[in-house]
């Protein structure tokens, strides 16, 4: 018999406060702990009527996944167990609406799409870091939630029943003939039933950013699993065609999401996020004038098709992989030939040891003050292209194709400060910087490079040039040779 | 309460050395030795030892089929070099230890779960569970939710589903939580003479409280042991895989 739910229940060290949802799959509670201060939500699976089997192992998987979680972009957990045969798990509840919620505005404009594609990229990125999957990203997965303390925006994410843990064994996997995903955002790749490729979080992500700025599904909602195999042959209406106010660097992002083969998205969610947070950097492809999914276009997905049938397998044994975001903090303020040659020799080898790694090309450009916007008068302007101008010029015996390298002029009063939040806030994987000569003024204040490496959240590498040995020595004598 | 699980330890001082101090480091207070003490190595009465006073302690222990070939002096069945290195290590124990060998069981039921040291169909028969029809096999023949076995010198995890067990080679340090919902079947790896091309010695740990499950790989030196192999005329491609965790 199953147990009757009711506020007062006492279920672990748990008290049942309120119903907060009912759904198909699960019951949301509102609980509480004596020894909890946060607000505690119990998440119990149905197993009273009508459950599927999957939905009782996706359960098995949350409860064996949640406690491995850390970080800002997944609901805390607390505690699980089995209340007679009624299972249960308790984590945090944040408070916050899931981007479900904004389907009902669509089309959002497009700068909201974009930021909020940018969120959902960066938590899914911490995700991946945590070598987990999702495999059910949609927009009721996404909590939008503002920190009290900051009041910044980020995304939550929410309902791991589906995912995939690289060092964990897959319940999932093989146990069911179906698909395991949301239909209408499913990847392609994951329909065919591999599991373990990050970037099947891209495409649902892509699909959700689809549906935000046009209103509409890009496959549909397809009720079989022929249905589902569809996008992989059949290419979605391009996004312009269904909303003109759409710019064209966006259509190119999110087509390049809901790419059939994973190998043409983007290679990490850090580096979608990249893109959207820095729209003007995009590099358009054909994908940005598509008007809409064409026979041709069709015809090449089909043949795609045959390929991604062949690795699927293959896929099953690839390591969540990394394609590194690497960015070269630039001085042009104090150049020095030899240095900046050193800079970009250790450059040219980070960027070597992965094909798909990317180069942003940072300089700081000093202000006095922050708030009075130097950039918006014109010798602002000015001083803001000249150094994109000298960030060009210092990159370009690198050699490298556009899509691949990005120039970025940051303004702050401290450049220590800039570089620190610029690294954090694009999920930088690696960050390369030159050292100064020890003059006297630099050894009183301390350098912006040693600030960096003790405090930036990624791998820091300072580079110094060759320095040659003193040709005399300084002390006072020398002594006669004999 | 945490337990330390060592297979396949084949004699092997100083992995086994390695191993312990490796689990105790992460609170192991209890030990189960999966079989194959000896054969292979050139320490078998240190590990008999080791063994016999852990068993005296609480331990549990079951026996393997090179323990079981070197108390019944069966040489004429096995290869040359195989029965001469038995040969040697029955000459190497004396009555005591052969006595502890010769004692022990085939397997081992210990609350919800089974340590046995090739499988649960038939423990004395030696079949490797090498593959997942062979996990299913023996998962279904024991009531236990959670089997340890050895034989197999390669670390892995399987679990029960419709149709063929599914597999998980372990990768990293990841504490694994055992869903209760299921029947487990977990193969710590060998100790004394690891085959899967990563020379450190294989090990686990699992917590019967957390129900998590831990595999852990242990560097020692392999070249000590590899030195005395050779030092006691063993065959010397004993000693040349230890180098080489073929």
């Amino acid at each position: 018999m199953p147990v009757k739910l009711q506020a007062g229940l006492r279920i672990g060290e748990f008290s049942l406060v309120e119903l907060l949802h009912e759904g198909g799959m699960s019951r949301l509670w509102g609980v509480s702990h004596a020894q909890i201060d946060v607000p505690l939500l119990m998440k119990l699976p149905r197993i009273d009527y009508g459950e599927t089997v999957s939905q009782v192992v996706s359960f098995e998987v949350e409860r064996m996944l949640m406690p491995l979680l850390g970080g800002a972009h997944v609901p805390r957990f607390f505690a699980s167990g089995e209340f007679e045969d009624q299972p249960w798990l308790v984590m945090q509840r944040l408070h916050g609406e899931t981007l479900e919620t904004l389907l009902g505005s669509t089309p959002l404009a497009p700068l909201r799409v974009a930021r909020l594609g940018a969120l959902a990229a960066l938590a899914l990125d911490d995700l991946h870091r945590q070598r987990v999957v999702h495999l059910d990203v949609k927009p009721g997965n996404l909590l939008l939630h503002v920190d009290p303390l900051n009041q910044q925006e980020r995304i939550v994410l929410l309902d791991f029943g589906l995912s995939h843990h690289a060092d964990l064994p897959d319940l999932l996997a093989e146990q069911f003939n179906v698909p395991m995903g949301t239909a209408a955002y499913i990847a392609p790749e994951q329909v065919l039933g591999v599991r373990n490729d990050p970037r099947s979080d891209l495409f649902a992500l892509g699909v959700t950013l689809y549906q935000l700025a046009t209103g509409k599904l890009p496959f549909g909602t397809p009720i079989s699993n022929n249905g589902m195999k569809r996008r992989l042959y059949q290419e979605p209406a391009a996004p312009r065609s269904l909303n003109p106010q759409l710019p064209r660097w966006l259509q190119e992002i999110i087509l390049r999401c809901l790419e059939v083969d994973p190998n043409l998205r983007h290679p990490t969610a850090a580096q979608l996020a990249f893109d959207l947070m820095h729209p003007e950097q995009v590099a358009l492809t054909a994908r940005a004038d598509l008007r809409q999914g064409g026979r041709l276009m069709a015809f090449r997905r089909w043949l795609l098709t045959l390929g991604s049938r062949v690795e699927a397998d293959e896929h099953k044994a690839l390591p969540v992989s990394r394609a590194p975001l690497i960015m070269v903090a630039i001085d042009l303020k104090q150049s020095n030939p030899a240095l900046d040659e050193a800079l970009r020799e250790m450059t040219r080898r980070a960027m070597q040891t992965a094909t798909d790694a990317r180069l942003a090309c940072v300089t700081v450009l000093r202000v006095a003050r922050i708030g009075i916007e130097p950039n918006l008068d014109a010798e602002g302007r000015s001083r803001h292209v000249k150094r994109l101008v000298a960030l060009r010029h210092w990159a370009r015996s690198l050699d490298l194709a556009e899509r691949r390298i990005t120039y970025h002029v940051l303004e702050g009063t401290e450049a220590a400060d800039a570089l620190i939040d610029y690294a954090r806030s694009n999920a930088i994987d690696h960050l390369l910087m030159g050292a100064r000569g020890v003059t006297g003024v630099r050894r009183m204040l301390g350098s912006v490079s040693s600030r960096v490496v003790a405090e930036a959240n990624c791998t820091v590498t300072v580079v110094r040039a060759h320095a040659l040995a003193p040709a005399e020595p300084d002390a006072g004598e020398s002594t006669p040779v004999p | 309460m945490r337990i330390g699980l060592l297979a396949d330890l084949h004699a092997n001082r100083e992995a086994v050395e390695a191993c312990v101090e490796a689990l105790q480091a992460l609170a192991c207070r209890r030990w189960v030795v999966l079989g194959d003490l000896v054969g292979y190595g050139a320490d078998p009465a240190w590990v008999v030892d080791w063994a016999g006073e852990q068993v005296a302690a609480g331990a549990i222990a079951v026996l393997g089929n090179h323990d079981q070939a070197v108390i019944a002096g069966d040489l004429l069945s096995m290869s040359p070099a195989i029965g001469a290195a038995t040969a040697w290590t029955r000459s190497e124990l004396d009555a005591g230890q052969l006595e502890f060998l010769r004692a022990l069981p085939l397997q081992v039921v210990d609350e919800d779960r089974l340590y046995v040291h090739a499988n649960a169909w038939a423990p004395g028969e030696w079949a490797y569970v090498s593959n997942r029809l062979a996990a299913a096999r023996s998962l279904l023949a024991t009531p236990a939710w959670l089997t340890f076995c050895g034989h197999v010198h390669e670390p892995a995890l399987y679990h029960l589903q419709a149709g063929a067990a599914s597999h998980f080679a372990p990768t990293g340090g990841v504490a694994i939580p055992l869903s209760s919902q299921r029947h487990w079947l977990a193969i710590p790896g060998s100790c004394g003479q690891p085959r899967d091309g990563n020379p450190a010695a294989a090990c686990a740990w699992f917590d019967t409280d957390s129900r998590q499950l831990g595999f852990l790989r242990v560097p020692y030196d392999h070249e000590l042991s590899a030195q005395k192999i050779r030092a006691a005329g063993l065959p010397p491609v004993f000693a040349q895989r230890l180098g080489e965790g073929r």
